[in-house]
């Protein structure tokens, strides 16, 4: 057991005696209670739980806590301000969503990549998002609104 | 519309009464409807229905409208649907609607949000709520102005004086509105089409914005101060039960509060009765899961200790071949197999599927001084009433059924099964307890989809004529999940996609089998459809190509002329999902322009280079018309869906972009079936654990492009949620027949 300090959407926050093995997902969601990040499948299946750590896609269901230690994490909540971060509108303009469960670790997949790679092709775009499973099949809207969101620009 | 069926009555309703039952806070104008429109199987129930006011409108002096949905949303729209028929003949300004989700009541008529019902059932209602409103408003401008009411016109949440000009806003209206009378429903003037204004046109859902943004409520998200974490560990083998346990271990785990042991009910188990097993309950999931992993356990396996899909597989494609209990006859079968010239004849075989909702089940409960309130992603919010009430041994009255949004439910979350653990878990333990299903407990716990054998045998004449279709159907009824005298499938499981089969043959046989169900089996979108369509589907294409025919034509052909077909006459209690033919006829007309939309919009016969191939199957299910083209192309070695279209007539429709969504969605939920999903079971176990063995379609599997053409009707509207996921199938396999000359008749295509 141990304390460990985060830093989340920008604030420094310091978890109080948590087990170090404990999934990031869990110590957001049941400490932090950032309910954004979703749970999906506990193994890095499905993607549900993407956040960024220091601006890169990670899963948080199987990344210790101890391990993000003075580390900069984002959550859906902190991935803009006013949730127009450019694939949130394009998200939007799109009508993506369905039931709407994994569109948080959509996004947050697709931001850290579109961060990576501002102009993708159609192919470059399916094999970044091959994590992320969405059993409504928003699929096509999905590569729609990335497109969108990148040929719009403004990303990084 | 089914008139005879609803009593919908509007009725306003005083402040103090609506203040009684609702958390909305206001004065202005409150009407409620009483609708006890409900399923025609469910019939006592409904008259049950208590006949209060039920369904809430509400417009306040500031203008601002909150309308209640009281059916659940999954993805599927109906948040937005409902509400935006009722803004639509409001005249309301939707941006300043507030959809406010109902508790589970039966004040509310039917709340179980599954077999594509919703629209079909409350679009008529909703449609004269909002009338009866707008009728008030004018009549009280029309008292301000002491004007006769033909002169006030309501438009975008004002009315007119259409001789003066001059306008009164909704919310200057909502307190005079309020001493008026209801109009009687025959009185009640609905819009003209032509000033429909939302139905028909495509808008956003309203929890659009909180979806992206990651406020969106699911069950998962409930917090209750003092909550703590359960887990359980339930039997390997449904029906089984613990024999021993040691929890020695666990109780070290730090973070871990309790054990507990839940009953078991043995096999069947029914609908609404947990799995029973041992309960951890931790201050946070990650302790509840490192406590679960070191319990040691000894079970019980049951009667169902010796379940074995492969086995049971066999024994049903065996059955098969054997005739069966006829359940529509029609000719002499036997005698035009006597005198044909060609017999096609094959086996279609489908696996137990799993719904695996990205949101796994889940549920918290807080059981307090005799009451329990529970939070639930549930379709059935009523059956989570009764089911907690009768589990916890108290009264309805005394359980409060939330309903949050739901993480998908594709009839997983009719089930109330998966509340009643967290009811039982919170009563047992007095604490607050949000109930967590890993993935794992989800694909080992389901109530599945039927595994199934289809057998097919189609005799030809000298002349290319189709005389006979025997189809021989054998899967475990849903029905024996809670009665083992269950063994064969029922009227509702036959009339999807079976019996109901509209060609123009002079000779036809439905044949099923015994078939015992050895596990959970439930409803899983389009239910039998997946596998009937599936068998139908691929035979007519099979018939396509012997007779020699393009696959169009083929069906046209078999069609015959345009009629409605009286299956009443030609099948014993046959179904209709819940509708009587002469309110939602069978009309070979609408399926006929299905298929001749859908040649037309996809190119029909357009030339494929080698490699590629392009099918059609045309399918009515849930009262929907729909036909489905695909087109898939081979390079090097692999696979893509270049091109999927559907046409569709499902009346009336109402949020044109739902509509076509559902058909995107429902094309790649058939593709996860068709591809790659398979549940086995060895031992009574489930054999797969997660998305890794238990695979579904992902963004590469995933058509390239998805066209969905809606027919323009003004007839009633029907479902979309399931209709999109029956013809797909077949069409795809028929699509590599064409494409690669090899014919796919057991599912999924590719095997882990």
């Amino acid at each position: 057991m141990a304390d460990i300090e985060v830093n989340i959407n920008g604030a420094s926050r310091t978890i109080k005696g948590v087990a170090e093995d404990m999934p990031l997902l869990w110590a957001i969601r049941d400490i932090l209670m950032l309910n954004g990040t979703k749970f999906g499948c506990g193994k890095a299946l499905c993607g549900a739980c993407t956040v960024h750590m220091d601006g890169r896609a990670i899963r948080s269901c199987i990344t210790p806590v101890g391990s993000v230690e003075g580390k900069k994490i984002t959550t859906i909540e902190g991935l803009s301000e006013n949730g127009d971060h450019p694939l949130q509108k394009a998200w939007m303009e799109v009508n993506v969503p369905q039931c709407g469960y994994c569109q948080s670790g959509q996004i947050m997949n697709a931001a850290a990549f579109l961060n990576d790679n501002p102009n993708p092709s159609d192919e470059e775009i399916t094999k970044a998002m091959a994590g992320n499973i969405c059993r409504c099949g928003t699929y096509t809207r999905i590569k729609e609104a990335i497109q969108m969101a990148a040929e719009k620009g403004g990303m990084g | 519309m089914k008139t005879e069926k609803l009593k919908s009555g509007i009725t306003k309703i005083d402040r103090r009464s609506f203040l009684k039952t609702s958390t909305v806070s206001m004065s202005g104008l409150i009407l409620g409807m009483h609708i006890s429109c409900s399923r025609p199987q469910k019939e006592e129930e409904r008259e049950k229905a208590s006949f209060e006011p039920n369904v809430f409108l509400t417009i306040n002096e500031m203008g601002d409208i909150n309308i209640i949905a009281h059916r659940s949303e999954m993805g599927q729209g109906v948040r937005t649907a409902l509400p935006l028929i009722l803004a639509d003949e409001l005249e309301a300004d939707w941006k300043r609607v507030n959809v406010v989700q109902a508790v589970g009541d039966k004040k509310y008529g039917d709340q179980n949000t599954d077999g594509s019902f919703t629209v079909r059932m409350f679009y008529m209602p909703m449609r004269k709520a909002g009338a009866s409103a707008r009728m008030m408003l004018e009549q009280a401008a029309a008292n301000i102005w002491k004007v006769d009411v033909a002169e006030c016109r309501a438009n975008n949440h004002e009315v007119v004086n259409k001789s003066s000009g001059k306008t009164l806003s909704y919310g200057e209206l909502a307190a005079e509105a309020s001493k008026l009378e209801v109009p009687k429903e025959d009185q009640v003037k609905l819009k003209e089409n032509s000033d429909l204004k939302l139905i028909g046109k495509s808008t956003p859902i309203v929890d659009l914005e909180d979806m992206v943004t990651g406020k969106a409520h699911y069950g998962m998200d409930t917090h209750i101060d003092g909550i703590k974490v359960a887990l359980i560990a339930r039997p390997p083998v449904a029906g089984g039960k613990v024999k021993s346990h040691n929890a020695e271990k666990t109780m070290k785990v730090p973070g871990v509060v309790k054990v507990l042991i839940l009953e078991s009910p043995g096999f069947p188990t029914g609908f609404d009765h947990p799995l029973g097993g041992v309960v951890v309950v931790a201050d946070n999931t990650w302790s509840a899961m490192k406590g679960r992993e070191a319990l040691e356990i000894d079970w019980d396996d049951g009667v169902n200790a010796d379940y074995d899909t492969d086995i049971y597989i066999k024994e049903l494609k065996q059955l098969a071949r054997k005739k069966g209990n006829s359940r529509r006859e029609q000719g002499d079968v036997d005698k035009a197999f006597e005198t044909a010239s060609r017999k096609l004849e094959a086996s279609y075989v489908l696996p137990h599927l799993s719904h695996a909702p990205m949101e796994p089940p889940n549920a918290v409960a807080h059981f307090k001084e005799g009451k329990c309130e529970i939070f639930s992603p549930t379709q059935h919010p009523q059956w989570v009433r009764s089911s907690v009430a009768k589990a916890l041994g108290i009264e309805e009255q005394n359980v409060t059924v939330n309903v949050t949004l739901l993480g998908g439910g594709f009839g997983r979350k009719s089930k109330p099964e998966f509340s009643v653990e967290a009811a039982k878990i919170s009563k047992e333990s007095g604490l607050p307890i949000k109930l967590i299903w890993t993935r794992e407990d989800d694909i080992k716990n389901d109530f599945y989809h039927a595994c199934s054998v289809q057998h097919v045998r189609v005799a030809l004449d000298k002349d290319n004529k189709v005389t006979a279709w025997n189809h021989r159907s054998l899967y475990p009824s849903i029905g024996g999940t809670a009665d083992k005298s269950v063994i064969e499938p029922s009227a509702g499981e036959i009339g999807m996609g079976f019996v109901d089969f509209p060609y123009d043959i002079s000779n036809i046989r439905c044949e099923t089998n015994k078939a015992e169900t050895k596990t959970r089996v439930g409803w899983l979108r389009s239910v039998a459809n997946i596998q009937q369509a599936f068998a139908v589907g691929s035979m007519l294409d099979e018939v396509a190509v012997a007779r020699k025919m393009d696959p169009v034509k083929n069906l046209l052909d078999l069609l015959g002329s345009d009629r409605k077909i009286n299956f009443d006459k030609l099948v014993s209690k046959f179904s209709n999902y819940g509708e009587p033919l002469s309110a939602y006829p069978w009309d070979t007309s609408r399926h006929r322009k299905v298929i001749e939309l859908v040649a037309d919009k996809s190119n029909w016969g357009k030339s494929l280079p080698k490699g590629q191939g392009q099918v059609i199957v045309a399918h009515r299910n849930f009262l929907t018309y729909v036909a489905c083209v695909v087109e898939v192309k081979f390079e090097n070695g692999k696979m893509t869906i270049p091109e999927v279209h559907y046409a569709v007539d499902c009346g009336k429709v109402i949020n044109r972009d739902r509509v076509i969504s559902q058909f995107e969605g429902g094309a790649i939920f058939a593709s996860s079936a068709t591809l790659k999903s398979a549940i086995s079971f060895k031992k009574g176990r489930v054999q797969q654990n997660n998305f890794n063995d238990y695979q579904v379609a992902r963004i590469a599997d995933a058509p390239e492009n998805i066209y969905v053409h809606l027919v323009d009707s003004e007839e009633s509207p029907t479902g979309v949620g399931e209709p999109p996921v029956p013809p797909f199938s077949a069409a795809l396999c028929n699509a590599i027949y064409k494409a690669t000359g090899k014919r796919i008749r057991e599912l999924p295509i590719q095997k882990v």
